[in-house]
C-alpha cells in the first residue's frame, strides 16, 4: 500500500519527514490520494458510540477544568471593540473569580487589528494571544495580502495565528499551491504557533478532511483546526475524530505530536466532554493538554463554569451569578 | 494527561428483579414440575433468582395449550387482529426497555451499553416489523393466501436472550402460529418478562408458552410429537441431534447454529473503520455471537500497520462491571463457557500461535476473560477451526483475493463474513465467492429486522427476518 506511514528521515523536522511526498505537485497529489479512505458509516458509528460515555463525579470535574484550560476564548465580530476584547481578556485570566482555582483559558482569539489590545490586556497572564489571519474567514485574497495580514497580527503581539486553508485551491486539486501558502504563512509566523483552519464544512466529506489534515501537517501546521465558526456544520464529532486520527498517525510516523482545535458549534459542557472522550480514546491521553487540544468557542466557557459550580455546590447557578464577557 | 472515567453504574434496581420466576403455560404463570434452577449474575457469580422449570408433563400441557389456541383462536384470527396484539407487545417492550436492558445485563453479563443500545431496541424493532406483516402475508410473494404451520417449538441460546426470543416469536405469531419457547438455562429471565408483557397485552392463553429449564427440557420440546415446526438457535452439535430426531417426521425445521466467520481486510480498506469493525466483530457481546468475526484475514501488505492500530484500539476497550455504562466488554456468561475459552486459548498456545492480551485490568471476582488476539495462526490450528465463542481473535494473512476467499471458505461453517475494501467491485467479487449466509461490507454485526439472517453448511439453514424469513413460518 502506497499510503503506509513510515518514519521520516528526521523525526520532528517538517522538511525531513515525508520529504518525498512534498517533492513536487505530482508527488503531493499521489500521497494525498493514496491515504486510506474514511468510511462515513463507520466513523459516524464510532462517534455515536463515544458519545455514550458517561462521565460523572471526579472525572467530570477534571474534564470541566481541562476543557476550560483548552479554550481559545473567541470574539470574531465586525462589531468588536477594544472594550469587548479587554472584557474577554479579563474573563480569560480569571474565568470565575468566586472560584480562584478555576484555571485560566488557553488563549484569547481576535481579529489582527485587535491583537495588540489583547496582548496588552493579557500581559504576564500566561494566556496566549491568538489572531485569525490570511483573509479570514474566506481566505479569498492575494498571497501578499494574506502574508501582510499575518505580519500585522504577529507584530501586534499574537503568539498564535489561525490561518484559513485556501479551499478554492484545495477543491480544484491545486494542493501544491495550498502547501506553499501554508509554508509561506508559517515563515511569517516566526515563533508564533500556526493553526490551519480546514473549514471542514466546505470540504464535502471525510476523505477530503483527511487529505486536508495531512496537507496542513506536511506544510508545518502546529495545529489543525476544524472551522472558522462562520460555516455550518463545523466541529462535528466524526470530523474531529478523522483529524485526531491524522495527528495520531503523524505521531506514529514522526514521533512528533501536533495538535487539533475543534471550533464552531461547541456550546455546552456536554459537547466539550464528548470531544475530550474522543481525544482520550482516538488520539490518546497524551493529547489531553492545552498544547495539543483546543476548543474555539465564545459561549462554551459560561456553560463549563456553571456545570463546574453544579458539581461543587450541588445545584445549578443562574447565568447572571457568573460574570460573562 | 491521564483521565480515568469514574464508575458510572446503572442501578440494578431498575431490573425489578423478583426472587422467583415460574414457567408460563396457557396464559398463566404456574409451578413447573421440574427441579427449580438458580440463575446467576456472571459478573459476581451470585444468585439472581430461583426459576421454576418444566418437566415432561409441562411440555405436554404447553403443547396442548398451544394446539388449542392455534386451532380455536390464533390460527383463524384475521391478520389485522393478530397485528394489534403484536404491536402492543412491541410497544411495551420499547416502553420497558430500561428495565429489560438492566435485567438482561444482570442475567447474561453483557455490558449495559449493548443491552440498552442493541439487544432491547433490536428486539422491539423485530416485533414491530413482524406485527406489520401480519395482515400483509398475501403480499409477501409466497402465494396469495399462505397458511400458518401450527405449533412452533422454539429453543434459543443465552447470548441474546430477549432478542432471540423476539426473532422466533415475532414471525411465528405474525404468521398465525402458536409458540412453545424454551429459553436458555443460564438466561431465562427476560423471556419470562416477555411472557408477562404478552399476558398484559391480552394475548390469548396458549398462544405463547415459555418453559425454562436445561437441555433436557429443550430436548423434550423439540422432540414432542405435537409440533409442526421447530426453530432452534444454538450449537451445531445440538442442531445435528435435532435434525436426526426430526428426520422423516414431517415437522419443519430451521437451524441457526455456530460459525467461524472471516473478516477479510484488503489493503485498500478504510483502515480506521476496518479496525473498529474487527473490534466490533469479535469483542461485541464478549464474542458470544454465532456470527462473530472470529477470524481476521488481513492482506500481508498491511499486516504490520493494521495489527499495530488494532492492538492500540483493543487497549482502549474497557473490561469490567457490565452495569457500568462505560464498559465495552462484560462478563463471560457461565463457568463452563469460560473454561471452554480458556482451554481453546491454551490450544492456541500449544499449537504455536502467538497470544497477545489487552492490558486492561479485570475485576477481581466474576467470570471475565480479557480481549485476546492470536497471530501467526494457520488454517490447521484449532483456534482457526473451532468456534471459541469468546473474546478471542485469530489472525491469518493472505496475499491475493483468491487466497482470501479460499481461506475464508476453508471451514465447515457458513454463517457470516465481513469484507473491507473501498473498491466496490472487489467487495462484490468477494461477496459472490464467500460461502456465508450474511456478508457485511465495510461494517460488521449489524442486525435489522428487514434483512434476512441465517447460514448454510454447519451453520444451519432457514432465514430469520425480512420477507424471506416469513417463509420459515408459513405453509406456502
Amino acid at each position: 500500500m502506497t499510503t503506509t506511514v513510515t518514519a521520516g528521515r528526521a523525526a520532528g523536522d517538517r522538511d525531513g519527514a515525508f520529504a518525498d511526498a512534498v517533492r513536487d505537485d505530482a508527488s503531493l497529489r499521489r500521497f494525498l490520494h493514496g491515504l486510506p479512505g474514511v468510511d462515513h458509516v463507520g466513523v459516524e458509528r464510532r462517534a455515536a458510540m463515544l458519545a455514550t460515555r458517561s462521565i460523572k463525579k471526579e472525572s467530570k470535574l477534571q474534564a470541566l477544568d481541562m476543557a476550560i484550560s483548552m479554550i481559545d476564548l473567541t470574539t470574531l465580530e465586525g462589531a468588536d471593540t477594544p472594550g469587548k476584547v479587554r472584557s474577554l481578556a479579563a474573563q480569560a485570566r480569571r474565568p470565575d473569580p468566586d472560584h480562584p482555582d478555576v484555571p485560566p483559558v488557553a488563549a484569547v482569539c481576535v481579529y489582527p487589528d485587535l491583537a495588540g489590545v489583547a496582548a496588552e490586556a493579557l500581559k504576564g497572564s500566561g494566556v496566549a494571544v491568538a489572531a485569525v489571519a490570511t483573509a479570514f474567514p474566506s481566505g479569498r485574497s492575494s498571497r501578499a495580502v494574506k502574508l501582510a495580514d499575518t505580519r500585522l497580527a504577529v507584530e501586534s503581539g499574537a503568539t498564535e495565528i489561525d490561518m484559513v486553508l485556501d479551499r478554492g485551491a484545495f477543491l480544484t486539486g491545486r494542493y501544491g499551491a495550498v502547501y506553499d501558502e501554508i509554508v509561506a504563512v508559517k515563515q511569517v509566523c516566526g515563533g508564533a504557533h500556526l493553526k490551519v483552519i480546514l473549514e471542514t464544512g466546505e470540504l464535502g466529506g471525510y476523505d477530503a478532511v483527511r487529505r486536508a489534515s495531512w496537507l496542513a501537517l506536511l506544510a508545518g501546521a502546529d495545529v489543525i483546526k476544524t472551522s472558522t465558526g462562520k460555516v455550518s456544520p463545523a466541529a462535528t464529532p466524526p470530523v474531529v475524530q478523522v483529524m485526531l486520527q491524522a495527528v495520531r498517525d503523524w505521531y506514529r510516523a514522526t514521533g512528533e505530536r501536533r495538535g487539533v482545535k475543534a471550533a464552531g458549534g461547541i456550546r455546552t459542557a456536554k459537547d466539550a466532554i464528548r470531544h475530550l472522550v474522543a481525544v482520550n480514546e482516538v488520539a490518546g491521553p497524551e493529547w489531553l493538554t492545552p498544547q495539543l487540544f483546543r476548543f474555539g468557542a465564545s459561549s462554551l466557557l459560561g456553560d463549563l463554569l456553571r456545570q463546574r459550580r453544579t458539581q461543587i455546590d450541588g445545584h445549578y447557578t443562574d447565568r447572571d451569578h457568573i460574570g460573562g464577557a | 494527561m491521564a483521565w480515568e472515567y469514574a464508575p458510572a453504574p446503572e442501578s440494578a434496581s431498575i431490573a425489578a428483579l423478583k426472587p422467583a420466576y415460574r414457567p408460563f403455560i396457557d396464559g398463566e404463570f404456574v409451578d413447573g414440575g421440574g427441579e427449580p434452577l438458580k440463575t446467576l449474575n456472571p459478573a459476581t457469580e451470585e444468585v439472581l433468582a430461583e426459576v421454576g422449570t418444566a418437566d415432561a408433563a409441562d411440555v405436554d400441557r404447553a403443547v396442548a395449550a398451544a394446539r388449542r389456541a392455534y386451532e380455536q383462536v390464533w390460527g383463524p384470527m384475521p391478520g389485522a387482529e393478530r397485528a394489534k396484539y403484536l404491536f402492543r407487545i412491541a410497544r411495551v417492550v420499547a416502553e420497558r426497555a430500561r428495565e429489560l436492558a438492566v435485567l438482561e445485563t444482570l442475567d447474561n453479563g453483557k455490558p449495559i451499553r449493548e443491552s440498552r443500545d442493541v439487544d432491547i431496541p433490536t428486539a422491539s424493532a423485530h416485533l414491530f416489523h413482524h406485527a406489520g406483516w401480519a395482515d400483509k402475508l398475501g403480499y409477501a410473494g409466497l402465494g396469495p393466501d399462505p397458511r400458518p404451520l401450527g405449533v412452533v417449538g422454539a429453543v434459543i441460546p443465552w447470548n441474546f436472550p430477549l432478542l432471540m426470543a423476539a426473532w422466533k416469536i415475532g414471525p411465528a405469531l405474525a404468521c398465525g402460529n402458536t409458540v412453545v419457547l424454551k429459553p436458555a438455562e443460564t438466561t431465562p429471565l427476560t423471556a419470562l418478562v416477555l411472557a408477562e408483557i404478552a399476558a398484559e397485552a391480552g394475548l390469548p392463553p396458549g398462544v405463547l408458552n415459555v418453559l425454562p429449564g436445561a437441555g433436557d427440557v429443550g430436548a423434550a420440546v423439540v422432540g414432542h410429537d405435537g409440533l409442526d415446526k421447530v426453530a432452534f438457535t444454538g450449537s451445531t452439535e445440538v442442531g445435528k441431534q435435532i435434525q436426526r430426531r426430526l428426520a422423516g417426521t414431517g415437522c419443519r425445521l430451521t437451524l441457526e447454529l455456530g460459525g467461524k466467520a472471516a473478516n477479510i481486510v484488503y489493503d485498500d480498506a478504510p483502515l480506521d473503520q476496518a479496525v473498529d469493525g474487527v473490534v466490533d466483530g469479535i469483542f461485541f457481546n464478549q464474542g458470544h455471537v454465532c456470527c462473530a468475526g472470529s477470524r481476521l484475514l488481513v492482506q500481508e501488505s498491511i499486516e504490520q500497520e493494521f495489527m499495530e492500530l488494532l492492538r492500540a484500539r483493543i487497549e482502549t476497550l474497557r473490561v469490567g462491571d457490565p452495569l457500568d455504562k462505560n464498559t465495552d466488554v462484560g462478563a463471560i456468561n457461565s463457568r463452563p463457557q469460560l473454561d471452554r475459552i480458556v482451554d481453546l486459548a491454551a490450544a492456541g498456545d500449544a499449537e504455536g500461535a502467538q497470544r497477545w492480551t489487552s492490558s486492561c485490568p479485570l475485576p477481581e471476582r466474576g467470570l471475565f476473560f480479557p480481549p485476546t488476539v492470536f497471530t501467526g495462526v494457520e488454517q490447521t490450528m484449532r483456534v482457526a477451526r473451532e468456534e471459541i465463542f469468546g473474546p478471542v481473535l485469530s489472525v491469518l494473512t493472505f496475499r491475493t483475493p483468491h487466497e482470501a476467499v479460499a481461506k475464508a471458505n476453508n471451514t465447515p461453517y457458513g454463517l457470516s463474513a465481513g469484507i473491507w475494501t473501498e473498491k466496490g467491485s472487489k467487495a462484490l467479487w468477494t461477496a459472490q465467492r464467500v460461502r456465508a449466509g450474511v456478508v457485511w461490507s465495510n461494517t460488521f454485526n449489524r442486525f435489522d429486522p428487514t434483512a434476512p439472517f441465517g447460514g448454510y453448511r454447519e451453520s444451519g439453514f432457514g432465514r430469520e427476518g425480512g420477507r424471506i424469513g416469513l417463509e420459515a413460518y408459513l405453509d406456502a
